[in-house]
């Protein structure tokens, strides 16, 4: 049984064989500008999940709303049955459970490689240094980057950078992982090796949530795939079947114009 | 030690030039006390304005209307009021409002000395243009460097102290070092509530041993030397907080 992770109470002790995350019918919107239009959506544990869509669909807020980094105005978020949108939600317990990676990388260019993965289990969740290290070194290790520890991030590449991103984030032991277009600000050569690290988490089962716009990888990688256009859900389908045989006459249109 | 003493004589005698603190034990005393008690009052008077500065800048970002607006308003009034008036303000206005104290001959005495008033007085001057300062480099860190560590969990304190304030001051280094430069030299407007500071204990000497001009150059320079030893000091730890490939830093 789930123990309770959030602070609010949860609907229904979570089992693993319900939605680790339930969207229902959720709206947001940014002053008069409606970003999202009642989106529902369901992961289940061990899924990996591609959201794509045109520039402005509402993507990212989607997903940012899953570790409250952004309020919704209406609607239902369930991550293993524990309501986001309440007001008594501690969101710093749901964040040490939701994980997220961004585009820009966000790394604290004042930490070396190291430390950037070693402050948060250590200030945030006040664990042993030493254990802390030892599993920090293990994630670098695990995202090939044995040799750059000491480095800071203003001297790795991009996609190096981002690799230091996801193990920082899995420091924190998370359950699910969000991937906010990690790969749209790096070079094409650097790219691979970013998706190489996403694509072995998603294997080993983590529960992976991604915004992307590879659409090679979203072929090979996700579970089921969700388009979305101007804050609707248009259509969602295993990829083989989002890629062969697109329903909706919006999903042919972007497919048509970035395969 | 002797051997000052004699050059100073010396030079007395040939040129005019009268050094009394190198061969007067007494005026060498006042001399060296004085820059003891501006050491004292900068160290001091720095350390609290930063606290100041530190604490200021946070409570600017708050949540409470009523805290940025209290922030706000300290900032005005002692942004916008001369020096030498706030420490009179405090000497003259508001230390005979407060209670006082009986001292250890059983006389009544204020509950501050004139040495606490200038501490208290110059860390709130320096201190609210440290929190302007500390929240030019505040600002200067991008949101999403901060959106970061809540996803992480941090709080917005935690983000504060272990993200935002390491890369500020980073950024405001320059800044503070003016400002902490200009709080050094405006210890001597604690001349006027009688603090024996370097600018008094220099006029006691010159009021005796007569020698206006030389003593006026003698507390020049002092002040050259004690300001750069703190720019030195400054630069010093601005570069030891270098980051590769960030900032300064990435020159290197």
């Amino acid at each position: 049984m789930a123990k309770p992770l959030i602070g609010t109470p949860a609907v229904a002790p979570w089992t693993p064989d319900q939605p680790i995350i339930s969207i229902v019918d959720v709206r947001k919107a940014f002053g008069a500008f409606e970003v999202l239009k009642g989106v529902s959506l369901d992961v289940r544990k061990g899924e990996a999940i591609c959201i794509i869509g045109p520039s402005g669909s509402g993507k990212s807020t989607l997903i940012r709303c899953i570790n409250a980094l952004v309020d919704v105005n209406s609607g239902s978020i369930l991550v293993e049955n524990q309501e986001v949108n309440d007001p008594r939600l501690d969101k710093l317990k749901l964040r040490r459970k939701v994980g997220m990676v961004f585009q820009q990388y966000n790394l604290f260019p004042h930490k070396t490689a190291l430390q950037n993965v070693m402050m948060a289990p250590i200030n945030v969740l006040k664990q042993d240094k030493k254990e802390v290290e030892e599993r920090a070194r293990a994630l670098l290790a695990k995202v090939r980057l044995t040799g750059k520890e000491n480095s800071y991030p203003g001297e790795l590449s991009g996609g190096q950078q981002q690799r230091v991103a996801i193990a920082r984030s899995l420091a924190m032991r998370p359950d699910i992982m969000l991937f906010d277009e990690v790969t749209a600000a790096l070079d094409p050569e650097t790219v691979k090796e970013v998706l190489v690290t996403i694509r072995e988490l998603a294997e080993e089962g983590m529960t992976c949530l991604l915004v992307t716009h590879e659409m090679k990888f979203a072929r090979d990688v996700a579970d089921h795939i969700y388009f979305t256009d101007k804050g609707v859900i248009v259509e969602h389908a295993p990829p083989e079947e989002f890629f062969a045989n697109p329903k909706d006459e919006r999903t042919r249109t972007f497919l048509g114009q970035i395969l | 030690m002797e051997a000052v003493a004699e050059w100073g004589r010396a030079l007395y005698e040939t040129t005019g030039i009268n050094l009394t603190i190198l061969y007067d034990a007494f005026d060498q005393k006042r001399f060296i006390s004085g820059l003891g008690m501006t050491i004292y009052l900068s160290v001091v008077s720095l350390f609290f304005s930063l606290v100041i500065g530190v604490i200021g800048a946070w409570a600017q970002g708050s949540d409470f209307k009523l805290v940025r607006w209290l922030i706000n308003g300290f900032i005005v009034i002692f942004r916008n009021t001369p020096p030498l008036v706030q420490i009179f303000f405090f000497y003259f206005g508001l230390s005979n409002l407060l209670p006082y104290i009986e001292d250890a001959d059983g006389m009544r005495a204020p509950l501050f000395t004139n040495v606490q008033w200038a501490i208290i007085s110059l860390s709130l001057f320096a201190g609210a243009f440290n929190i302007e300062i500390f929240r030019s480099g505040i600002e200067a860190v991008p949101n999403s460097t901060k959106e970061a560590a809540s996803a992480l969990g941090y709080t917005r304190l935690g983000t504060y102290l272990y993200i935002v304030l390491p890369l500020a001051i980073r950024v405001c280094l320059p800044a503070l070092n003016n400002n902490l430069v200009n709080l050094l030299k405006t210890t001597s407007l604690a001349y006027a509530i009688a603090v024996p500071e370097l600018l008094y204990a220099s006029k006691q000497i010159w009021t005796d041993a007569q020698n206006v001009p030389t003593m006026m150059v003698v507390l020049l320079f002092t002040y050259v030397a004690l300001v750069g030893v703190l720019v030195w000091a400054m630069n010093a730890w601005e570069r030891s907080m270098a980051i590769p490939g960030y900032g300064a830093g990435r020159a290197r």
